[in-house]
This record gives structure tokens, C-alpha cells and sequence, in this order.
């Protein structure tokens, strides 16, 4: 009981900042408890909190650090194409990177397989590096973008074949 | 000068932007929503970048898009119309902290004249007369009821933060201010996420005047002369004048002369108009500063000859006004009819629509700001204005006469628009004889 209501405070606290800050998404990671929050619209005040406890599985995604903004991709924006293919589209404005650092492997490439929690690409926006998984799973069979490259709202970046 | 901006704004203001950029040979960057992806005025910008979904928070109003937007499109500073940003100061703040330039006045002064409580303080203090009225927020209901009974009735509750005519309500007794004090205030903590509430003695039948000022980073600050608002609908202005028909040179001077010392006061940079009642007896008092360029600017630019957006960019170039006071001249009459799509025999109710035939209005003395083309989609997301028709003759009954004659000229189908309505307020006697105030149209129509 006494570990629950520390939890509601937690959480409390880490909603001003959010809302603060105008963060969408956030997520904490502190031993082996995990905390993921994530807000619909930055204006709109319905937020959906998810306090996750236990160990972290091995290999779960990649920590996206508590300053890190993440808007949600929509689902009308991974929309079937009628050649049955998935359009992995950004929902930021920025600058789109294919990969972490410039030595590092690209996240994805043509004939990857992706999950729902792959992480696809980086868009910077505002100098924050927003982490893009792809919410979808399958295999990509196209990149129509370039590493560096502006990229608007809405624009497709990847064209995958679902499962 | 700036070498290339980012309009954060939609329709007709856009448009207007992107030309005035143009004619001073500086690069616009439109941005857009989904639902104003197909708007003709985009492929007359340099470079456009979808920004979002239809709805306003998603896109004109969401922040860190406009400003990711400016940042991959290199431009140098933004300009943010009227409406959306245009008066949201932690946008330019943001804007400042990022290094792009924010047209419009510095975040200091933005802050001190945007809250109107601020901004009465300031009047007081460079003697200009102000609506008799709470010196801060009203606390409680009791203040309230001591200061109504003080002045005398009617008074009207204005929410601090409050703003084109949302959160306002008139008393006219002690019963009816007990009740609407609680509730004015849990409506501006709903609508502006702030309770405050301060309290004025309402003026009976005033007209609307307001002046255009404009100031430098030098500190000049010169008037462009004033325009009558008068005719408005729930406080939504229709018809816009320069000059405003009753004021005589001297009232003119004074009321000039006031907004001015104003705006020196707040350190203020860049375009502002300063709101003023005038009541019968030609007595002014000021209401508030608009810290951004407004819808009816053209008027003051056909009257004047003055490009307004052009100094805008100018003097966030940089520039200095090199001209005093004198050499701005006011020549005939200029009038503006706000052409919305709203259907006056439904209560206003807005027309969103496809028009599938646009015939704008032309010849001599008339100019049209306007977005719209035929095959336009008015979308129901977005304020209702899509054309502004403004006429510019030497006399008053001139421009009436041009401007009814422009109004019957211009078809917008199938929706419908406040072209009928502004028709029947230019042929009403009232009008004509010049005889108005700001409740002038609720009575009448």
C-alpha cells in the first residue's frame, strides 16, 4: 500500500514535468523499475500512465532519456498501401538520421526485420534526437529518404512488407 | 536585412506576408497543415513544410514543430501573423532562445502590455485615462460589489487574461454581479487556464478607435493614425474606418499622443495598436495593446500609403524610421468588410464548404486580401474570415458607395458569407449619418 502511493507521487511529479516541458512521452528507468509515460496531444491534458515494475527483460528498447521528446506516431499514419505495403511516416518536423552516430551501423536497412518497438531512424527536432519505432512489424523493402535530410510531417520515410 | 522568414500562420495573412517578403527580396517559408495542403498561396512561397494534422494543436499552434520547421529550413526569423502564436510569449521566448528572430515586440515588452492588468498600470502612469476600474484583480465577491457600488452600474467582468471579446460580462445590478462574478471567474480558468478578474465601469454606447503605432529598436516610435471599429458582432469586428468619422484634429492629436507615450513607456519595438472607448462626450479611455499586426492593418495602409508588413520586416532588420511624425500624411477614407464564411440568416453559424464559384470584386479604389480561389475547401477547422474587401476614396460617402458596389460585385457560392450583412449595414441610414457605436449592429440587425 505504502509502495503504491509513493508511486502515485512519483508519477505525479514526473507529470509537471512533463506538462511542464510539453514532453509527450517519457520514460525512466531506475534498477529494475520502470516507469513509461506517454501523453496523446501536448495541449491535450489526457495522459495514460503505465508504471511498469520488475526486472527489465534483456534487450528491452533502448532507455530514451527523461529530456528526450517523443510525439506518438499516429496509427492513420501507418496506413495499407494497395500494394500491400506498410508506409512508415514521420509525425515530427526535423532532421532525419539514419543512424545513432556517425560510425555506428544504420538502425535499419532493406530487408531488416522490424518489430513494433524498433527503433528505425532518429528525427532531430529543437536539438532533441527523438528515437522513431517503427509500430508496425514486418520487413523493410525501401528507404525513401536521406541520412541529413528535412523532413515534414506526414512524410513517409520507410515502406515495409508486413508478415 | 533578414534574408528569409518562416510565416507561422494560414490563409489571407500568409499570403499578405509572403508579398510583402517578396517586394523586399526576402525569402518566405510558408508552413501548412494537412488541411491546407492544396492552398494556392504555398506554391508562391519559396519553400513550404507540412507541420501537422488540421487541428490548430497539432500544427499552427504546436510549438516545437513551428520551430523544428524554421531550423530545417535555415530561415533567420518568423513571423507569426495575427491569431495562433502571434501574442503567445512563451513562443517568443522560445523563438529568442533558439536564435531565430520573432517579428514583433521584444518578450518584455509582449508581457508587460499583454496582461491587461499590466497594461492599465502603465496608462495610469503616463497619464493616460483609463475605464474607471479595479486597480489589480478583483479577490472576492465583496471587492467586487464595494467597487461596482463606488462607480456606479452597469460594470463588466473581463478575465485578466482574456481576449477578443471571450470572458467578458456585463452587470447592471447588485443581484446580477453576485452571480456572475463566481462564474466569469470559473470561465476564465477554463478558457485561459487563469482566474483572474478585474472589474471596469461599463461605457455606455462607445465607439471603438484604435491607433497604429509602429516603433524601432532606436526608440522612435511614430502613429499611423487610428481606425473606427465600431461595427462589431460579439465583439468580432465587421466593418473597419480610417479616420474614425467623429474626431476632430485636435481629439486626434490627443488620442495619437497618448498611444505613443504608451507604447515609449513599454520599451516596445515593432507594430502594436492601441485600443481606446470614446463615448459621447469624445472622452477616451484606453482598453489594451495588441502586441502583433492586425486583420484590419490594410486600412491604415491605403490611408497612409505605408506598407505595414513591409516595415515590420524592415525593423526587425534592423532599420530605423528615418521619417518623423510629419511625414506621415492621411489621405481620404479607407473602409474594410471582413468577408467570413458565416451565414447571417442562421445566427452566424459558420458555412464550412467547397466554393465551387469565386468571383472577386475589382476596378478602381478596391483591394482584396484573400486567400481563397475557386475549388477552395473552407475548412471547419480554422476561423471563418476568407477575404477582405477594403475601398479607399476621398470621402466617406465615396468609399460607402465603392464599397457597396464592390460587395455586389463579388460571388462566393454555394456557402454562405457575410457579404449580405455587411450590404445591409452600408445602406443603413444609421451608418451613413454616421451614428454608430460597438452595440450598434445587436441593436439593429
Amino acid at each position: 500500500m505504502a509502495e503504491k502511493e509513493t508511486d502515485l507521487i512519483k508519477i505525479r511529479k514526473i507529470l509537471e514535468i512533463m506538462k511542464d516541458n510539453d514532453l509527450v512521452e517519457i520514460e525512466i528507468k531506475h534498477g529494475d523499475e520502470k516507469i513509461f509515460l506517454k501523453r496523446s496531444q501536448p495541449q491535450q491534458p489526457g495522459v495514460v500512465a503505465v508504471p511498469v515494475h520488475g526486472p527489465v527483460a534483456a534487450g528491452a528498447d533502448v532507455g530514451v532519456g527523461a529530456n528526450n521528446v517523443q510525439l506518438p506516431v499516429k496509427e492513420n499514419s501507418v496506413a495499407q498501401q494497395e500494394e500491400g505495403l506498410t508506409e512508415i511516416k514521420s509525425a515530427i518536423v526535423g532532421t532525419f538520421y539514419e543512424r545513432p552516430s556517425p560510425d555506428s551501423e544504420p538502425y535499419v536497412e532493406v530487408g531488416s526485420h522490424i518489430e513494433p518497438q524498433t527503433v528505425v531512424c532518429i528525427i532531430e527536432a529543437m536539438k532533441v534526437m527523438n528515437e522513431i519505432k517503427a509500430e508496425t512489424s514486418g520487413t523493410i523493402v525501401e528507404i525513401l529518404v536521406t541520412n541529413g535530410q528535412a523532413v515534414e510531417y506526414g512524410q513517409v520515410l520507410f515502406k515495409a512488407r508486413p508478415d | 536585412m533578414l534574408s528569409r522568414v518562416l510565416i507561422a500562420n494560414r490563409g489571407e495573412i500568409a499570403l499578405r506576408i509572403i508579398r510583402a517578403c517578396h517586394e523586399l527580396g526576402i525569402e518566405a517559408v510558408a508552413v501548412y497543415s494537412e488541411a491546407d495542403k492544396d492552398a494556392p498561396y504555398l506554391h508562391f512561397a519559396d519553400e513550404a513544410v507540412c507541420i501537422g494534422p488540421a487541428e490548430s494543436a497539432g500544427s499552427y499552434l504546436n510549438i516545437p514543430r513551428i520551430i523544428s520547421a524554421a531550423e530545417i529550413t535555415d530561415v533567420d526569423a518568423i513571423h507569426p501573423g495575427y491569431g495562433f502564436l502571434a501574442e503567445n510569449i512563451n513562443f517568443a521566448q522560445i523563438c529568442q532562445d533558439c536564435g531565430i528572430g520573432f517579428i514583433g515586440p521584444p518578450v518584455e515588452a509582449m508581457r508587460l502590455l499583454g496582461d491587461k492588468v499590466q497594461a492599465r498600470k502603465l496608462a495610469r502612469k503616463v497619464k493616460v485615462s483609463v475605464v474607471p476600474g479595479s486597480q489589480g484583480t478583483i479577490e472576492d465577491e465583496a471587492e467586487a460589489l464595494n467597487l461596482a457600488n463606488k462607480m456606479g452600474y452597469p460594470v463588466i467582468l473581463k478575465a485578466a487574461a482574456g481576449g477578443g471579446g471571450r470572458g467578458m460580462r456585463v452587470v447592471h445590478n447588485e443581484i446580477s454581479l453576485r452571480s456572475a462574478f463566481s462564474a466569469a471567474r470559473a470561465e476564465a480558468q477554463a478558457a485561459f487556464g487563469d482566474g483572474s478578474i478585474y472589474l471596469e465601469k461599463f461605457i455606455v454606447e462607445p465607439r471603438h478607435v484604435e491607433v497604429q503605432v509602429m516603433a524601432d529598436e532606436a526608440g522612435n516610435a511614430l502613429h499611423f493614425f487610428e481606425r473606427d471599429c465600431s461595427i462589431q458582432r460579439r465583439h468580432q469586428k465587421m466593418i473597419e474606418e480610417s479616420p474614425c468619422p467623429v474626431l476632430d484634429e485636435r481629439d486626434r492629436e490627443h488620442l495619437a499622443d497618448a498611444a505613443i507615450r504608451l507604447i515609449k513607456e513599454a520599451n516596445y519595438v515593432n507594430a502594436a495598436t492601441v485600443e481606446f472607448l470614446l463615448d459621447k462626450d469624445k472622452k477616451f479611455y484606453f482598453i489594451e495593446v495588441n502586441t502583433r499586426i492586425q486583420v484590419e492593418h490594410p486600412v491604415t495602409e491605403m490611408v497612409t500609403g505605408h506598407d505595414l508588413i513591409k516595415w515590420q520586416l524592415k525593423i526587425a532588420s534592423g532599420h530605423k524610421i528615418k521619417f518623423r511624425q510629419k511625414g506621415i500624411k492621411h489621405n481620404g477614407v479607407a473602409i474594410e468588410c471582413r468577408i467570413n464564411a458565416e451565414d447571417p440568416g442562421n445566427n452566424f453559424a459558420s458555412c464550412p464548404g467547397t466554393i465551387t464559384r469565386y468571383i472577386p470584386p475589382g476596378g478602381p479604389a478596391v483591394r482584396v486580401d484573400s486567400h481563397v480561389c475557386q475549388g477552395w475547401t473552407v475548412s471547419k477547422y480554422y476561423d471563418s474570415m476568407i477575404a477582405k474587401v477594403i475601398v479607399h476614396q476621398r470621402t466617406r460617402a465615396e468609399a460607402i458607395a465603392t464599397m457597396r458596389r464592390a460587395l455586389r460585385e463579388f460571388v462566393i457560392e454555394p456557402i454562405k458569407t457575410t457579404i449580405p450583412a455587411c450590404l445591409d449595414i452600408l445602406s443603413h441610414n444609421l451608418f451613413v449619418r454616421n451614428e454608430v457605436d460597438t452595440g450598434f449592429v445587436e441593436r439593429n440587425f
